[in-house]
């Protein structure tokens, strides 16, 4: 069952590849066993919680960090003992971590003239990169005379003119203010599309990693929890942390029922009915499964005490529909979201698009529902 | 009560008026003394009149003490120059030290500051005599060394002569740099630390060297920690009377010495009076200098 992919590459070539990385302080295991490969021309995002190790791990390639254990490779060299001023990638710190005491010119230029590069190129190449972030003409100012909007694309530009294999990026967004937020997410993916160059970018925010990144990496203690792109990690997560992170879902605990090669059936004492799922799943018949559903993929329908359950015509009758009570909703414009509690005592988050401007009368606080999913909606999780 | 201090006057008396008597009757008002003392002549044996006269100024710039004052400036700026060139290499091992080990480190350079100034100088006397423990550790070394040398087969040495390290401008140099070492180091340490060290990791990132990185990024940012640790040791290595004398020879003077001999042996009060408010008006000098450097590496604000 693959998902569309967001960006179909033509066949890339691994740029970096993390073998069986580990790194303990004293006790502490930071970033636990982590193998993963990157490829060139990526907008690669490492997603996580605070203190899952996503950033020991961009440390690591840009060399402030060694690895207790493993190796890492850039373009197939082990870069294991090649100081941070020797390796061919670049940082965006997350502090920006402009010089203060230079202007916006000898800022950019600095890296160059590290490098050696000639007067002439060198002031060439910082216009060009001033240009690339929409900073022309800022070069004589100070950075104190910059907002923290300009002084990111500073620090961006800065990066970027080494023309650096990878640029890592470090909660590149999570210092600027909302909609200054919204307004980089579309003008970074922009400039790695334009630039060409493999973004690698840490965040903790998943709206943030599902809207730019091609691929993401979740990490939670440490751990590789799931590497794929944006729509693969929302409709196919592998596990409870992965689906409960990226987005919302309800949790449904129960027992594998039916485990056929064209469908297969969950029972969970939660819902009070059982799930169908229209395909096979890999798992032992009777271990305990959990059934994840977002809140969107759940419809919602008036009931009428005493009437028959409705029936859904991808489910067999009495699989997939539940009735409830509508104990909470809250309007959003775009949509509503309803909390609604089974029979069972189990709460259920629902959300419906209001599709019409009436949408919003449909429903009213303590109704009763029945809600029901298609065959398709549920993914079943082991972990 | 009153939300702003400041608006409630007469709390904002009773805090500042104590310190500001004691301030005027025990600092001013002595130095006014001193100030009119120096327009005064000697007359008599503890009388002084004030006859307005300049001629102690006049006399305070024959070359005579023209060039101790000079020569207090030299040692002085080279006290302070040795102290930058030691005291940086410090600041930044403790700056970078592990936390647990900071406090420690920090402790050892402020300890000589709880034992008496005299009691440190006696120390380094018993250091650096003939006798002391360098030409001591010397002399066992040059006699074994003269042994060995003749068990080798070789000409002996002679015999050791001690290294003459007590009663010159060496070891005025050198106590100095002892004293005012901390007074470097402190304010050195606490600009250091201030530091981004996302700065220093943005620089080794852009590929810069640890010694780039020192030179460009740390020191111009350090500057202003620079800047007053200079100040807060010129100021007082200008002033010093007690390394000297202790320390020098014959040809060690420092302007407090000879301001001393005024007070003292030569009762020539308002001559000294007026080296002091000389040697005070240079010090006035270094402080306006630093401002205005302070001043121009911060930058024109937007």
């Amino acid at each position: 069952m693959p998902a569309p992919q967001k960006a179909a590459k033509a066949p890339a070539k691994t740029i970096i590849s993390f073998e069986n990385i580990t790194k303990r302080y004293g006790k502490v295991v930071a970033v636990d066993n982590v193998s993963l490969t990157i490829e060139e021309g990526e907008f690669f995002s490492l997603l996580g919680p605070s203190g899952c190790g996503k950033t020991t791990l961009l440390r690591m390639l840009a060399g402030f960090e060694t690895p207790t254990e493993g190796r890492i490779l850039i373009d197939g060299q082990d870069v294991s003992e090649i100081p941070p001023n020797k390796r061919p990638v670049n940082m965006v710190f997350q502090s920006y971590a402009v010089f203060p005491h230079m202007t916006v010119a000898q800022n950019v230029a600095y890296g160059l003239k590290v490098d050696g590069v000639g007067a002439k190129e060198c002031a060439e190449r910082v216009e060009e990169a001033l240009a690339l972030v929409k900073l022309e003409g800022y070069g004589p100012r100070k950075p104190d005379q910059l907002s923290g909007g300009q002084r990111q694309r500073v620090a961006l530009a800065r990066a970027l003119v080494k023309r650096p294999r990878v640029l890592l990026l470090d909660e590149p967004l999570s210092a600027l203010d909302a909609k200054l937020r919204e307004q980089m997410r579309s003008e970074l993916t922009q400039l790695q599309d334009k630039v060409g160059i493999t973004f690698i970018m840490v965040t903790h925010d998943q709206d943030e990693a599902l809207a730019m990144a091609c691929r993401c990496a979740v990490m939670n203690r440490g751990l590789l929890q799931q590497v794929a792109t944006p729509s693969d990690l929302y409709e196919f997560p592998n596990s409870r942390f992965v689906a409960d992170f990226i987005g919302q879902v309800n949790l449904f605990e129960g027992q594998l029922a039916v485990d056929e090669p064209d469908h297969a059936v969950i029972d969970s004492a939660e819902v009070g009915v059982p799930i169908y799922l229209d395909h096979g799943v890999t798992g032992a018949t009777g271990s305990t499964v959990w059934a994840a559903i977002r809140p969107e993929k759940i419809e919602i329908y008036k009931r009428i005490d005493g009437a028959d359950m409705i029936k859904m015509e991808d489910a067999p009758q009495g699989h997939n529909v539940v009735a409830g009570t509508i104990t909470h909703l809250a309007y959003l414009g775009s949509e509503t979201v309803f909390d609604v509690t089974l029979e069972t005592g189990r709460s259920v988050k629902v959300v419906r698009s209001n599709l019409t401007r009436w949408d919003q009368e449909d429903f009213s606080w303590d109704e009763p529902v029945w809600l029901s999913w298609h065959a398709c909606s549920p993914a079943m999780l082991t972990a | 009560m009153e939300q702003s201090w400041r608006k409630a006057k007469s709390v904002f008396a009773l805090v500042l008026g104590p310190p500001l008597f004691w301030l005027v009757l025990f600092f001013l008002i002595p130095l006014a003394i001193v100030w009119v003392y120096s327009f005064g002549t000697n007359i008599g044996l503890t009388q002084i009149a004030f006859t307005g006269t300049f001629s102690n100024y006049v006399r305070a710039i024959e070359p005579l003490y023209v060039g101790i004052f000079i020569k207090s400036v030299g040692v002085a700026a080279l006290t302070t120059g040795l102290c930058i060139v030691l005291g940086f290499p410090v600041a930044l091992a403790i700056t970078f030290a592990p936390d647990k080990l900071k406090a420690w480190l920090i402790l050892l350079i402020m300890l000589p500051f709880w034992t008496n100034l005299l009691i440190r100088t006696y120390a380094l006397i018993a250091v650096l005599r003939d006798e002391g423990y360098v030409n001591m550790t010397l002399n066992w070394l040059w006699t074994h060394a003269g042994g060995l040398m003749s068990f080798a087969g070789l000409k002996p040495l002679g015999d050791f002569v001690p290294l003459q390290l007590l009663h010159n401008n060496f070891a005025v140099v050198f106590g100095l740099v002892y004293v005012h070492l901390p007074f470097m180091v402190l304010p050195l340490y606490s600009a250091l630390d201030r530091l981004d060290r996302s700065l220093l990791e943005a620089s080794l990132d852009l590929g810069a060297g640890h010694a780039r990185t020192m030179l460009q990024i740390v020191a111009p940012l350090a500057l202003p920690g620079i800047a007053s640790g200079i100040l807060i040791t010129f100021i007082p290595a200008l002033g010093a009377y007690l390394t000297p004398d202790l320390l020098g020879g014959p040809d060690s003077q420092m302007i407090a010495n000879i301001i001393e001999r005024q007070f003292k042996r030569a009762n020539d009060w308002p001559f000294g009076a007026a080296l002091s408010f000389l040697l005070m008006y240079m010090t006035f000098i270094a402080i306006a200098l630093q401002s205005v450097l302070a001043k121009r590496s911060a930058g024109p604000k937007a």
